[in-house]
């Protein structure tokens, strides 16, 4: 695994608000994926019961995985293929450097998969003497500037059209392009060119997936680019790394589902390409790898299966939740500090490295549920992160500072005669601290507040010292 | 409703911002819920939904004050107030905190279906479809989260602002955006609040609306507070002042000229 600087999260808050090109590639990246996503449901009409449906599926094949995980080994198995099992990211790792060295590997090919970066996969592969070649465009920017995705499908999110010109300019010398190109076209024009002979180059091509098929044993992975399906069939043996939650039971299941999918995370009625793949190369095939591997990883999800956060589990990775978080739009994917950003990230990096890394990440939300309302499969994301935050309160590792200042204030809710007079004493003290300006520009206390915001000044009564002169009057 | 029924008895919970920096919100709403032909009790009582304890993740605190709340306003035929986000911990949250506590739950299950934010309180129950107010603006609406997508609060106060005399209501960019108040979340990340509300009074600003209206204290605070800071003109108000025609006196977050 990876490790986690999410402990840094508050530290590195101010850098990533400041950094103006972070804001220009942002703004322009929430506008166009909001504005397509809602564009591509509205012209579906069913989308909410297609939404719900979805979910249904979700939690109908979670609810009995261990027959559906089973299925599918069994049809791998006949197809050809072979299953591995790996209960963390160590096991994982191991199984999937022990193929490559099987198959000789000097070179491997990827497609786009979060998994392969929950388990750490390229730093281990390189470490190895093994060359990784990330074949998916914004995976081939970062992995070119040497930085980790920030986004889960669009992960070189972060970066403006002129710092990705900047960067090949830089790196693409030595393969022979001198020229800038500054037009997006050109650009991935000019990745192409690079990424083309790495495919012929590969041993192992490495895919991840976003529906396994227990009906049939099928992978079905959805791309713009087409790399997808040059990893897979080009090299000799193609590996997949997949959550164990990615399963669905049927291929009829698997479109319902892609539906939502594609709509949700870029707008579009269907990718580009929707890859099927079943096994290795048979006879009749005229192509296709020879070996054929599924490394099902588990890591924190059979113990989620079995706690308050197995809804999470039905996440099929769309990145809307993000796409639509205005905190991951001010600070972006990279000040979370592991590999999920944004409201599913900030359910899924506690529950993986733990609350004392990760703590800051469920209370930095105002759970406003915009991320729900768009999740396609209606994950209760501002309810999960409640969750954290009481098992955080419970195990004492909430802020003493606010453990205290919550404590007070309950145990004035508790008493309301004593409640009704600290709120009078508050007014009036308030209303004399802000003078004749009406406002506070300062706060005890509530530095956070006032470092942006006048704080309103009381009337200087409550209402409930008001209410009571208001019935006495009409009373009389 | 005939005219011969009963008035339902109406529990005001005020909100404890209400409370202490806005009390004219809580009038307005008396105001309005009598007009609507409610009879209006306010207990006294009464302090604070719960949410502050309950989005810190202290169940337990939530569940005591969830009780007090239940026992002071079940009386009531219904339990109304200003603020979509303490009406939402009230309505949809409270039975999380008796999941294994089934005499409790079914008990909040009971009263849940009793709690409403005022304004669709006011439309959606007791039919109200206009008001006799006067406010001359051109004026731009916040939906507040809690109110908008836990109780589906959208339409029904732009309906009612709809039939106040003078007014204009002109629509802001990602209305439906948060401004970043989030209770404790603004002062706890006060830098990401910041940008938050600063895009949020940038939205303001571009619709070119004077006033801005909304139906929870804490998000007018914000956005209020921060305008105020950044010198904006614009005046903010909650939607039941408007309607109530009780928006005389000076603006939230603006001086009182007495
Ligand atoms: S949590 Fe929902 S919205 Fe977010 S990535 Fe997963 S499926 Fe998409």
């Amino acid at each position: 695994m990876p490790t986690a600087a999410s402990h840094l999260f508050k530290q590195r808050v101010p850098a990533a608000l400041a950094d103006r090109d972070l804001k220009a590639a942002m703004d322009k990246a929430q506008d166009g994926f909001i504005g397509k996503r809602e564009q591509a449901v509205s012209q579906y009409p069913g989308f909410e019961a297609l939404r719900e449906l979805g979910r249904e599926i979700k939690d109908h094949t979670l609810a009995h995985l261990d027959f559906y995980l089973d299925r599918y080994e069994r049809q791998v198995q006949r197809n050809g293929g072979h299953v591995h099992w790996a209960r963390n990211s160590n096991e994982a790792r191991t199984i999937i450097l022990d193929l490559c060295k099987r198959a000789n590997a000097r070179n491997v090919t990827k497609g786009k998969s979060m998994v392969s970066e929950e388990i750490g996969l390229n730093g281990a592969l390189e470490e190895s003497g093994i060359a990784v070649h990330e074949t998916d465009l914004g995976e081939y920017i970062i992995q070119l500037a040497g930085e980790t995705p920030s986004h889960i499908i669009a992960p070189a999110l972060h970066k403006t059209k002129a710092q990705v010109s900047d960067l090949f300019h830089a790196k693409h010398q030595r393969y022979g392009f001198h020229q800038r190109l500054t037009e997006a076209p050109a650009l991935v024009n000019e990745a192409r060119q690079v990424l083309r002979r790495r495919y012929l180059d590969a041993e192992v091509g490495i895919t991840g997936a976003n529906f396994l098929i227990a009906e049939n044993g099928s992978n079905m992975i959805v791309t713009n680019e087409g790399n997808g399906d040059l990893t897979r069939t080009m090299a000799k043996v193609h590996i997949v790394t997949a959550g164990i939650e990615k399963l669905v039971p049927t291929l009829e299941d698997a479109t319902v589902l892609l539906r939502l999918l594609t709509r949700s995370a870029t707008g579009q009625e269907f990718s580009a390409y929707t890859t099927l793949s079943n096994g290795p190369r048979r006879e009749e095939d005229p192509d296709g790898p020879d070996e054929y591997h599924v490394v099902l990883v588990d890591n924190v999800r059979t113990e989620m299966l079995g706690n308050e956060f197995r809804s999470m589990l039905r996440c099929i990775r769309c990145g809307a939740c993000m796409n639509h978080c205005p905190v991951y739009g001010a600070v972006g994917g990279h000040v979370y500090g592991w590999v999920y950003p944004g409201p599913m990230g900030s359910v899924l990096t506690p529950l993986n490295v733990g609350l004392e890394e990760a703590g800051d990440l469920p209370n930095a939300c105002t759970l406003n549920g915009r991320c729900q309302s768009v999740c396609p499969v209606n994950i209760p994301l501002p309810d999960l992160l409640r969750r954290l935050r009481r098992r955080q309160h419970e195990t004492g590792l909430d802020s003493r500072y606010s453990r205290a200042a919550l404590r007070l204030w309950t145990a004035l809710a508790a008493r309301p005669a004593l409640y009704r007079r600290a709120m009078q004493w508050g007014a009036v003290a308030m209303k004399r601290l802000a003078g004749r300006r009406g406002r506070l520009r300062r706060f005890p206390l509530a530095g956070g507040w006032t470092r942006s915001r006048d704080m309103p000044a009381p009337a200087g009564s409550t209402f409930q010292t008001l209410y009571t002169l208001y019935k006495e009057g009409r009373r009389r | 409703m005939s005219d011969h029924a009963k008035p339902p008895r109406v529990g005001l919970f005020v909100t404890c911002l209400v409370d202490l920096f806005r009390p004219n919100i809580g009038f307005a709403s008396i105001k309005l819920l009598e007009q609507a032909g409610c009879e209006v009790d306010v207990p006294a009582q009464q302090t604070c939904c719960g949410q502050p304890a309950f989005n810190s993740g202290d169940y337990d605190a939530t569940r005591r004050i969830a009780k007090q709340v239940i026992e002071v306003f079940e009386k009531y035929d219904y339990a109304v107030g200003p603020s979509g986000s303490c009406m939402a911990t009230m309505r949809a949250h409270y039975r999380d905190l008796f999941e294994d506590d089934p005499p409790w739950l079914e008990r909040v299950d009971r009263f849940g279906e009793r709690v409403y934010e005022l304004l669709s309180f006011l439309t959606d129950v007791m039919g109200v479809a206009r008001v006799d107010a006067g406010f001359a603006a051109t004026a731009t609406y916040h939906d507040s989260c809690s109110g908008l997508r836990e109780l589906g609060v959208k339409q029904q106060p732009r309906r009612l602002l709809e039939s106040v005399s003078g007014f204009r209501l002109q629509e802001m960019d990602d209305s439906e955006v948060c401004c970043g108040f989030g209770g404790t979340f603004c002062v706890k990340y006060p830098e990401i609040s910041a940008r938050m509300v600063t895009d949020k009074i940038a939205a303001i600003e571009a619709s070119g609306a004077d006033t801005l209206i909304g139906g929870d204290l804490g998000c007018l605070m914000n956005m209020g507070g921060r305008l105020s800071r950044l010198g904006k003109p614009v005046k903010v108000y909650h939607t039941a002042e408007i309607l109530a025609d009780m928006a005389g006196g000076p603006a939230i977050g603006e001086v009182d000229a007495e």
